[in-house]
C-alpha cells in the first residue's frame, strides 16, 4: 500500500507549551488508522495540524507527496483531506439534506456568477448534488430524517450527519474526530461497521478516539500519543502489548486498553 | 409559494408601486408622499445591503459611511468633473465596493459584537473625513447639485432631463423605486441560488464551511462588497433628490436605523429590509403628533416588537399560517 499522507517531524508550540512534539508517521492508502492517547496528549491538535486549521511550528504534512501544511483549510479540503468535528458541528438551521447538499460545494463547476444567473452548469450541479446527497443520506441511514432541521436531530444522527457532510466533499482521506464519543455499545458497533464501510467505498480513514475497544476492533494500525510525543505505532495487537503504552495508561483499568 | 402565486404577487407588487401609488397620490393630492416614499425606497436599498451582511453572520452598523461616501462621490463627479448623474450611480457604487474590500480584508475576521463595534466607528470616521477633506466642502457640504440630466441613445430620449419636468417628484419616485425593485430582485436571486446557502453556511458555522472547501474569506468579501455597493447607491439617490450633501447627511443614527430596518422586517426574509424601512419610516412620522414622547413611544414599540416577534414582521405570516 502506498503512503497517502506523510506526517514528518510535526511540532506545535502554544507559547511555552509543546502540544505536539516531533511526531512522524505515515498513513497508507485505504487504511483505518487511529490516533489514541490520554486526555491532553495532543490528539486534537495533531488533527488540526493535518487539516491545516493550525499552522505547525515545525515539520510538515505531505499529501500525495505535496506539502499541505500552511495552506488555507479550504484548499486542503479541495485537495482531498477533509475533517469532521469533535463537537456536533453542523449547519444547525438548515435541513439535513441541505447540510449535505451545501457540502458538495467543492465539486461544483459553476462559479458564483453562474449560481446568480442560474446557468445551465449551476442547474446541472444542483441536480447532481441533490442525487448524491440522497445517496449519502441513504448510505448513512439518515434518509428518513432528510427533511428535518438539523438542530432537532438526536445525538447519534448528528454524528452521522457530520460524517455525511465530510463524505459529500468526496475526500481521499476523512479525518474523524471522536466518532464514537457518547455512544453506547450498540451504537458504537453500528458506527464501527459504518466506518468500515467508508473504507470499502475507497476512503482512507484517520480517526482520533477514546473508546479503546472500538479502536482495537476497527483499526489497521494505531498511533499512540502521550504528552504530545508519539510513543508507539503498530497494529492493535502490538499496541496492546507495548510496555510504554501500558505505562502511559497506568492508573486506568486494564480493560481501558482492551486487554 | 407555488410559481403562479409568486408571479402574481410580483405583478401585484409592481402594479402597486408603479401605478397604484402614483394614481393614489394624484387623486388625494398628497404629493408630499412622493418624498416620503422615495426616501423609503432609497433607505431600503441601503438596508438591503446591511441585511446581506447579517446573512453572512455579521452585524453591520457602518452602512451610513458607505452611503455618505457614495453620495459625496456622485456629487463631486457631477459638480467638479461634469459627469452624467446616471454614470455616477454605478461608479459610486463600485467605489464603495472597492473601499469596502480594502476595509473588509482586515475587519471581516472579526465576529459578533467586535465587528459591530468596528463598523460603528466607520460612520463617524466618514463624517469626520467629509469635514476635513479638501474636496468635500467641509461643514457647509455641497449644495445646488444639478438635477439628473437626460439620457438618450441614438437620439432617442429614454430619460428626460429632470430639470425640464413639471413633476420631478414623480420622476425621483420612479427612479428610486426602479432601483429598489432591481436591488431586491438581485437580492432574491442571490439568496435563492446557492450563493444564499453558502452565505448561510458562513452565518451558521465558518469553521465547518471552511472544512468543506468554502473559501470563506472570498465569500465574506463579496458579500460585504455587494452590501457596500448598495449603501453607496442609496447615497447617490439621496444626493439626487436633496441636491445637496453634508457631512451629517448620514450619521450613526442612520447606520443604526439601517440595521433596525433589517431587524424589524426579519433577518430571515429577503424582503424584510423593505418592509422594515417602510414601517419604521412611517411609524416615526406618525408618532410626530406625540411631540416629546415620540422617541419614548417609538422605542417602547420597538422593544415590544423585538420581544414578541424576534424574527421580524414577516414571520407574522408564518405564525398565522401555522395557526390556520
Amino acid at each position: 500500500m502506498a503512503e497517502l499522507l506523510e506526517i514528518s517531524g510535526i511540532t506545535k508550540r502554544f507559547g511555552g507549551l509543546v502540544a505536539v512534539n516531533n511526531v512522524t508517521f505515515d498513513v497508507r492508502d485505504r487504511e483505518i488508522l487511529s490516533v489514541i492517547g490520554p486526555n491532553g496528549a495532543g490528539k486534537s491538535t495533531l488533527f488540526k495540524l493535518i487539516s491545516s486549521f493550525l499552522k505547525p511550528s515545525a515539520g510538515e504534512v505531505r499529501f500525495k507527496g505535496q506539502r499541505i501544511s500552511n495552506l488555507a483549510p479550504h484548499i486542503v479540503a479541495r485537495r482531498g483531506v477533509v475533517r469532521t468535528f469533535q463537537e456536533t458541528t453542523i449547519f444547525r438551521n438548515m435541513t439535513v439534506r441541505d447540510n449535505v447538499i451545501i457540502a458538495h460545494h467543492l465539486r461544483s463547476r459553476a462559479n458564483l456568477f453562474g449560481f446568480f444567473l442560474g446557468s445551465a452548469l449551476a442547474r446541472q450541479d444542483e441536480n447532481i448534488f441533490g442525487q448524491s446527497a440522497d445517496e449519502i443520506l441513504a448510505f448513512l441511514g439518515l434518509a428518513p430524517q432528510s427533511g428535518e432541521i438539523a438542530r432537532n436531530l438526536p445525538h447519534g444522527h448528528l454524528r452521522a450527519l457530520g460524517i455525511a457532510i465530510g463524505l459529500a466533499t468526496n475526500p481521499s482521506i476523512l479525518l474523524l474526530d471522536e466518532p464514537f464519543a457518547g455512544m453506547n455499545h450498540d451504537e458504537t458497533m453500528k458506527a464501527v461497521a459504518m466506518v468500515r464501510s467508508l473504507r470499502d467505498r475507497g476512503l482512507t480513514v484517520l480517526l482520533v478516539e477514546h473508546d479503546m475497544p472500538a479502536v482495537m476492533k476497527i483499526s489497521d494500525r494505531i498511533v499512540v500519543l502521550n504528552f504530545g510525543e508519539m510513543i508507539a505505532e503498530g497494529t492493535p495487537a502490538e499496541i496492546q502489548s507495548n510496555a510504554r503504552v501500558i505505562e502511559a495508561y497506568l492508573g486506568s483499568e486494564d480493560e481501558a486498553i482492551g486487554l | 409559494m407555488s410559481p403562479p402565486v409568486k408571479i402574481l404577487s410580483v405583478v401585484v407588487f409592481l402594479f402597486a408601486v408603479f401605478v397604484a401609488v402614483p394614481v393614489m397620490i394624484t387623486v388625494t393630492g398628497r404629493t408630499d408622499f412622493y418624498y416620503t416614499l422615495t426616501s423609503v425606497a432609497l433607505l431600503s436599498i441601503a438596508s438591503a445591503g446591511v441585511w446581506l451582511t447579517f446573512y453572512i453572520g455579521r452585524i453591520n452598523i457602518g452602512q451610513g459611511a458607505y452611503s455618505l461616501l457614495g453620495g459625496y462621490a456622485s456629487a463631486i463627479l457631477v459638480v467638479d468633473y461634469g459627469w452624467s448623474f446616471w454614470l455616477t450611480i454605478p461608479a459610486a457604487g463600485l467605489l464603495c465596493a472597492g473601499v469596502s474590500i480594502l476595509v473588509g480584508l482586515p475587519i471581516l475576521r472579526l465576529r459578533g459584537v467586535y465587528f459591530a463595534m468596528v463598523t460603528l466607528v466607520f460612520t463617524e470616521v466618514a463624517r469626520l473625513l467629509a469635514l476635513a477633506l479638501p474636496v468635500t466642502g467641509g461643514a457647509t457640504g455641497m449644495t445646488s447639485i444639478p438635477l439628473p440630466g437626460a439620457v438618450s441613445i441614438f437620439g432617442l430620449t429614454i430619460i428626460p432631463d429632470f430639470a425640464s419636468l413639471e413633476n420631478p417628484r414623480l420622476a425621483f419616485y420612479l427612479l428610486a423605486v426602479t432601483l429598489m425593485v432591481l436591488c431586491f430582485a438581485a437580492m432574491y436571486r442571490i439568496v435563492h441560488s446557492r450563493i444564499g446557502r453558502l452565505c448561510q453556511s458562513l452565518q451558521q458555522n465558518e469553521e465547518l464551511a471552511s472544512s468543506i472547501g468554502v473559501n470563506i474569506v472570498y465569500l465574506r468579501l463579496i458579500a460585504y462588497a455587494i452590501s457596500s455597493f448598495l449603501g453607496g447607491v442609496g447615497g447617490v439617490i439621496f444626493v439626487a433628490i436633496s441636491q445637496s450633501i453634508y457631512p451629517s447627511s448620514f450619521t450613526v443614527t442612520d447606520s443604526v436605523n439601517f440595521m433596525l430596518n433589517c431587524f424589524l422586517g426579519g433577518l430571515g426574509y429577503v424582503f424584510g429590509p423593505m418592509l422594515g424601512t417602510l414601517v419604521l419610516y412611517f411609524g416615526w412620522d406618525l408618532l410626530f403628533e406625540a411631540g416629546r414622547f415620540q422617541l419614548l413611544i417609538y422605542s417602547s414599540v420597538m422593544i415590544v416588537l423585538i420581544l414578541v416577534l424576534p424574527n421580524g414582521l414577516l414571520s407574522l405570516g408564518l405564525i398565522l399560517r401555522r395557526k390556520v
